[in-house]
């Protein structure tokens, strides 16, 4: 079975460990306090890897499992960091019918990684999104802030070279 | 308690107020039918398969979850309603994969049964997209395959609510909503202790154990091998439902003239080494008394328990009674004493158990479990797993004549035999300790207060002049809160027997399996309890100490209780484990 624990190395410090375990002992005994903990817990260590799941499960009680599936179930958590290089590609309708399904699949065959997931070197990471209000340009992705419209398959190779 | 009124299919019913719809119903002798509601488990209302109108209703409301009122009119079975679980079920066929002919439970599947009930008659109807998983092989014990999962929760409510472990879950959502593990970790790879509690409610085929008749068959079949067969106190109680007996029938004679049938060189008995445990664990426990040793003592027969005290209660492995299960005694004593007596090489020996029980299965793989150098156990399966053993071989088991088991490891008393009931174990080691201790024989052999299927059970014995204090739990989330109060120092006991499955052995992971229909309002473990009880009371001899053949094991083999030799065979040493 494939395991979904992220590639990228966990390098939380001791202050991030701190924190976290300073915001659980405030929140714990609150009834529903999992939602408020993982948010809080991502705006600390930006993603929610097994190393910071385990902090929880072990200071709540709350079984491993049971955290995994509340941060899978919910869109706004990751368990992937971001990389120095995030590409968003948009799925929207536009862009879609336009072939952005087709340089979605060509950059995680290029990156080796699936949608939601981060290279283990920390350089890329690659999610869909949905329109990015540049319709006209479709199809069309991002790097952190830079847009890339009117691509083909052909264009990522050069653009990804960009960035090395 | 205030009574309700109202009407179900135009009948008049009456029931406590609070309860729900499905309960009233059940009581005026109406099935309503359910697929994924486990009583007191798993009660969210999400199959729809258990929809009724109700009048005034603007929607159908899920029987199990909806409590009744006063003067309700409610409808079980009316022609929206059949067409709306038909619907239900097959959309459920819609992302199922319906290999029925070659799936584990193709004769006893909830789906199965309730596709036949509603006439499901196209299981193509909605064609779509549908999920493909790979199989979980992980663990030592069991398969998951969700391809034949139906999302119904019941696996992951029994693993957390009753076994307080919370391994397995549901993770993603909508479509790709899947049962398994934190980061999809094989189930090998988690803190799960083997119970196959959630094989044991599983509406379908996708949780079943590993199967290993095969290899038997072929070990049988192979003229270099000598096959023994043991088979723990519970088989006895609980094989009987796989060919049509009612629940509670003890089948001792019959599974030993099948299992005869089936080819064994040996047919033994695990009762054989419960007893010779009782001698074992009897002797620890009062040396413990005597010279200070850690106490409380906790039993050590349920590999599932052992697997979770040393995930989860890493700290009190020393509480853990050093003796090998009766299974591992058995295949020790089997491979050592009996092989040399016989003159048989132990390599040559396979040594095969018919449990109650999943995580025996891991417990034949565990370090420290090889007396003579080889496994003391090769093949453990399950009582569902003789079943299929039995109808593979073409026994007609209604048919056959009782036979009893063979000597020397065949013979056991009334004490070996209880050990499959929650409280058994407790009560076993009581009748020996006792009359050890005093010296007298005991008047009366029924330890009461550790028998029923309470979760949690205490008692307080005076033994020549000394306060024996004893507990008794079953199913791990009771055994937790019973090691709470026992950490805490609220509680102080000298002897605990803890099993894994509620209700103990009889209720084991590898018994067969009992439709939720039934379950839902049956004490299955306390019925199957009392054929034990019963097994018990019509033996001759009812004292483990008094079974000829363990005291002549002790003569000619052993020496004493506790000997350096019984150390070197009979006990075992355990390991600290993560959670996750």
């Amino acid at each position: 079975m494939l395991s979904n624990k992220s590639t990228v190395q966990f390098h939380g410090t001791k202050e991030q460990e701190e924190q976290l375990k300073n915001v659980i002992h405030e929140l714990k005994d609150e009834k529903g306090a999992l939602m408020p903990i993982l948010q809080k817990a991502q705006d600390i260590y930006g993603y929610l890897p097994i190393e910071v799941q385990t902090i929880i499960s072990d200071e709540t009680g709350i079984p491993l499992e049971k955290i995994y599936g509340v941060v899978t179930f919910y869109a706004q958590f990751n368990l992937n960091p971001k990389g120095r290089y995030h590409i968003s590609v948009c799925l929207g309708t536009a862009c879609y019918v336009k072939g952005s399904g087709d340089i979605y699949n060509k950059l995680m065959e290029k990156l080796g990684i699936v949608g939601g997931e981060c290279t283990p070197d920390g350089k890329f990471s690659l999610d869909a999104c949905r329109c990015v209000g540049a319709c006209g340009l479709a199809p069309v992705m991002m790097i952190n802030d830079e847009v890339y419209g009117r691509l083909t398959v052909d264009d990522i190779d050069d653009i990804l070279a960009k960035y090395e | 308690m205030e009574t309700i009124h109202l009407k179900i299919n135009g009948l008049d019913v009456s029931a406590p107020a609070g309860s729900t719809i499905l309960e009233a119903a059940h009581q005026a002798g109406i099935r309503i039918p359910t697929l994924c509601y486990l009583k007191e488990i798993n009660e969210i209302g999400a199959c729809r398969m258990c929809v009724v109108e109700v009048k005034g209703a603007r929607n159908l409301v899920a029987a199990c979850v909806h409590p009744i009122g006063e003067g309700m009119e409610v409808y079980s079975n009316t022609p929206k309603l059949i067409e709306s679980r038909k619907k239900t079920l097959q959309l459920l066929l819609s992302n199922h994969d319906k290999k029925c002919l070659s799936c584990v439970r193709s004769g006893n599947c909830e789906l199965q049964q309730l596709c036949r009930e509603y006439g499901v008659d196209d299981e193509n109807y909605y064609e779509g997209v549908m999920n493909h998983y790979e199989p979980d092989t992980s663990a030592a014990h069991m398969i998951r395959d969700n391809n034949k999962c139906i999302l119904c929760r019941r696996c992951v409510a029994v693993c957390e609510k009753v076994q307080g472990i919370g391994v397995i879950g549901a993770n993603n959502r909508g479509f790709d909503t899947v049962i398994g593990s934190a980061f999809e970790m094989g189930l090998g790879e988690t803190s799960c202790v083997s119970c196959g509690q959630c094989i044991a409610v599983c509406p379908t085929g996708a949780l079943y154990e590993k199967d290993y008749t095969n290899q038997i068959l072929e070990a049988i079949a192979d003229p270099d091998k000598y096959v023994v067969v043991q088979t723990a106190p519970s088989v006895r109680a609980g094989l009987g439902e796989e060919f049509g007996y009612p629940m509670g029938t003890d089948v001792e004679g019959k599974m030993a003239a099948a299992l005869r049938r089936i080819g064994f060189d040996k047919v033994f008995d695990t009762d054989w080494a419960a007893d010779l445990t009782i001698m074992e664990e009897a002797t620890e426990l009062l040396d413990r008394i005597k010279n200070g040793g850690v106490l409380p003592l906790i039993t050590s027969c349920s590999p599932g328990w052992i697997k979770y005290c040393e995930h989860y209660f890493p700290d009190m492995t020393e509480n853990l009674s050093s003796c090998k299960s009766p299974q591992q005694m058995f295949g020790a004593m089997l491979k050592t004493c009996f092989a040399e007596k016989e003159g048989i090489d132990p390599k040559k020996i396979v040594s095969v158990s018919v449990m109650p029980c999943t995580a025996k299965k891991f417990e034949i793989g565990r370090d420290d479990q090889a007396a003579a150098g080889v496994p003391d156990v090769d093949i453990a399966i399950t009582t569902r797993e003789l079943a299929r053993l039995i109808r593979r071989c073409g026994i007609d088991f209604t048919m056959l004549p009782e036979e009893g088991f063979d000597d020397p490891m065949g013979e056991s008393t009334g004490a070996g035999v209880i050990f499959g009931a929650t409280g058994g174990v407790m009560e076993a080691a009581l009748r020996t300790a006792v009359e050890v201790l005093t010296g007298e024989e005991l008047g009366k052999l029924e330890f009461e207060d550790v028998r029923g299927t309470e979760g949690i059970k205490e008692a307080s014995y005076q033994v020549a002049g000394m306060e024996v204090n004893v507990a008794v739990a079953s199913g791990l989330g009771k055994a937790r809160t019973l090691l709470e109060r026992v950490k805490s120092g609220e509680a102080n006991y000298h002897f605990i027997e803890i099993m894994g499955c509620p209700g103990g052995c009889v209720n084991g992971g590898g018994q067969p399996q009992v439709s939720a229909d039934v379950r839902n309002f049956t004490d299955v473990a306390g019925i199957r309890a009392q054929a034990l009880y019963r097994n018990d009371e019509g033996k001759k001899i009812r004292k483990s100490h008094e079974n000829p053949a363990i005291k002549k094991l002790y003569e000619e083999y052993l020496g004493e209780p506790g000997s350096h030799k019984a150390h070197e065979t009979l006990h075992t040493s355990y390991v600290k484990r993560k959670v996750n």
